[in-house]
């Protein structure tokens, strides 16, 4: 997974698809990006609180109860031990780093399961940054504890009011106050999308977990893993994971999708946020809504260079139902100890729906964030079973 | 076509109006939208900007959003649009406004091809900016298509150049660095990039975003060569549904501007 071309393509996913006021800005973070990443003391800096402060490196746990029970050997890339509960701090330090550079005291974002929002309100408290999140209406209900948590850590939280009031529409707004705002915000972008530089940019501030990954998988096992699979909103962590394997053509790299956000499965290339990419939308190009249980993954475009993984068929994307998710959930918490969030249950779900054709393979699953947000919510869904 | 229309008023010593409806926008019965369009028209628009709604339109504020959410609740979409304006002789010339996903889904040749045979000589694209433009311009060029590039405050000299090279029927000079909507003053952006603008271009350079009273308007335009105005003409008609109330409001900015 390397640079995309000058147009910012991978294959023929991507571009910059934005208001003109943003172009040179756009340009300016493509050129602040390349040289803060050739920059040792950038590096350094970024290295160090990537240790000292968030936690890296983050552990391999081998899961013996839950291989034992599915016939498949799993181990588990444990990003849900970073500091604030998942990957997202990787990208957002790099990310408030660079803003800092480039002398911008504004983080924006958008988020929608609120774990790139505390994040990146958790960078803006540590680098004494200004931070506005935008969460559509709808997430900041279901996910009222991350909304708690951005707000104690000093960030604004605005409501998305409008469309499906979910991270579609937050990354809008996000965008809109940027257009308002772009001689002194950061547009802290939490995934893999929107338009050049972000995806590539945000992919290697990722790439951390998929280097530690490989490395851990040779010293745990002595080989590679057969399978690598991760959960698929916009798709940063599974972009941070894939790139650790990507070289290697025997390793399966497979991103799993919810089935009411499906961009892969069910979309078709469209231009939104920026991007060129799979997009899920209706005969005319309006934008549908995507559905899923998990906020975090309720997103009906992906990252362009995924797009581009499935078309050359290096990756393949797979979707999950909302039930087998739930399923997943409560499988890692009894056989494990371990209650990842939903997003990353979406991995587990396929795995477990699929153990019959995984049987005697090793797979590595990228375990994404933790369920401590989501516990409220499934205190209802598994309520007449507990 | 719009630069000649454009371009014979500011000849004649006057300035440009150019007022944006939301296409599709429900109106009082037994109006519609086209009822309205034409009432524009015979208030004194020399062009109008015709919405196509998109559901994630970026660069629109609150009330042009709502206005996109409405038509699109009604049905509307880009073909119906393009139908519909066929059989309607404003008597001006028009130009579509509308995002980057609408006209890719169409297809860029079928929908310049669709344009053209709906007697629409103008596209603004607000997400297609400069380096994304060819795919778009290409076919617009060869179906005898317009395409209003805008310009913006962010824009260094070097970039303002390569676009008004690339633009056609006016440029559209954006007033401030937000989304569409009135504000209480006039953004001390708006005469500045009007200024860099008519330094390097003869074409005719027209200030959108921002502009919501005649005043400002007037006052804008002691540099530019004209005025877009969206939210406050759509807001109008969202609040009163009549196409006399919103012919109304643009024959204030019409008298305003003659006026001087
Ligand atoms: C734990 C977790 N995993 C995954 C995601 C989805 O993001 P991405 O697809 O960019 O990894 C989120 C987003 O909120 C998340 O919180």
């Amino acid at each position: 997974m390397g640079e995309p071309d000058p147009t910012g393509r991978f294959g023929r996913f991507g571009g910059r698809f934005v208001p003109e006021t943003l172009m040179p800005a756009l340009m300016e973070l493509e050129q602040a990006f390349r040289d803060a990443w050739a920059d040792g003391p950038f590096r350094s800096e970024l290295d160090k609180l990537l240790c000292d402060y968030a936690g890296r490196p983050s552990a391999l746990t081998e899961c013996h109860r839950l291989s034992a029970e599915l016939g498949v050997r799993v181990l588990l890339k444990r990003e849900d031990l970073n500091h604030t509960g998942s990957h997202k701090i990787n990208n957002v330090l790099g990310q408030a780093l660079l803003a800092k550079r480039m002398g911008k005291a504004r983080l924006v974002a958008e988020t929608g399961a609120g774990q790139h929002g505390v994040a990146t309100a958790t960078a803006a408290a540590l680098l004494g940054q200004e931070c506005v999140v935008y969460m559509g209406e709808v997430d900041m209900a279901r996910q009222e504890l991350n909304v708690f948590r951005m707000r104690l850590l000093g960030a604004e939280v605005v409501p998305a009011t409008s469309g499906s009031r979910t991270l579609k529409d937050a990354v809008n707004d996000a965008m809109r106050d940027w257009v308002a705002t772009v001689e002194r915000s950061h547009y802290c972008l939490g995934s893999v999308m929107g338009p050049h530089p972000y995806p590539w940019m945000v992919r290697e501030f990722h790439r951390v977990t998929g280097t530690e990954a490989r490395r851990q998988m040779l010293d745990a096992t002595g080989s590679l893993p057969d399978v690598v699979v991760a959960c698929v909103g916009g798709g940063s962590n599974a972009a941070g994971i894939f790139s650790g394997f990507s070289e290697s053509r025997d390793v399966d790299l497979v991103g799993v999708e919810p089935a009411g956000g499906a961009a892969v499965g069910h979309g078709i290339p469209g231009i939104v946020h920026g991007m060129m990419s799979y997009l899920m939308q209706d005969e005319f190009g309006q934008v549908e809504e995507a559905e899923s249980i998990s906020a975090g993954l309720d997103y009906p475009g992906v990252g362009p260079e995924h797009s581009h993984l499935a078309d050359s068929g290096r990756a393949r994307y797979e979707a999950v139902a909302d039930d087998e998710v739930v399923e997943a959930f409560v499988l890692l918490s009894r056989t494990e100890g371990i209650i990842p969030a939903l997003e990353s249950a979406h991995a587990l779900a396929w795995v477990s729906r699929e153990r019959a054709a995984l049987a005697g393979k090793t797979v590595l699953v990228n375990l994404s964030g933790r369920g401590d947000k989501d516990v409220a919510q499934m205190m209802d869904v598994l309520a007449d079973r507990l | 076509m719009l630069q000649p229309a454009l371009g014979a008023r500011i000849a004649s010593g006057g300035r440009c109006l150019v007022p944006y409806l939301t296409g599709g926008l429900p109106q009082a019965d037994p109006a519609d939208w086209t009822t309205t369009l034409c009432a524009i028209a015979d208030a004194g628009a020399d062009a109008i900007e015709v919405g196509i709604p998109f559901s994630d339109p970026v660069m629109d504020g609150p009330v042009i959003q709502q206005a996109s959410d409405e038509a699109l609740a009604a049905g509307a979409n880009p073909a119906g649009i393009l139908d519909e304006l066929t059989g309607v002789d404003a008597g001006v010339p028009l130009a579509v406004m509308t995002y980057a996903n609408l006209v890719y889904r169409f297809g860029w040749e079928r929908f310049a091809s669709t344009m053209s045979a709906s007697g629409v000589g103008a596209a603004i694209l607000p997400d297609i900016p400069l380096e994304e433009a060819d795919p778009w311009c290409n076919a617009a060029d060869a179906a005898g298509v317009e395409t209003v590039m805008l310009a913006a405050p962010t824009a260094p000299d070097e970039r303002l150049e390569r676009i008004v090279e690339r633009a056609s029927g006016f440029v559209y000079a954006v007033g401030l660095l937000g989304i569409t909507g009135e504000r209480d003053e006039l953004a001390s952006s708006a005469k500045v990039i009007a200024a860099r603008l008519k330094a390097v271009t003869d074409k005719p350079v027209l200030v959108g975003v921002g502009i919501g009273s005649p005043a400002q308007a007037v006052e804008v335009c002691e540099v530019a060569d004209g005025v877009v105005i969206g939210s406050a003409v759509v807001r109008r008609a969202l609040q009163t549904r009549s196409p006399e109330a919103v012919a109304e409001l643009v024959g204030g900015f019409r008298a305003a501007l003659d006026a001087g």
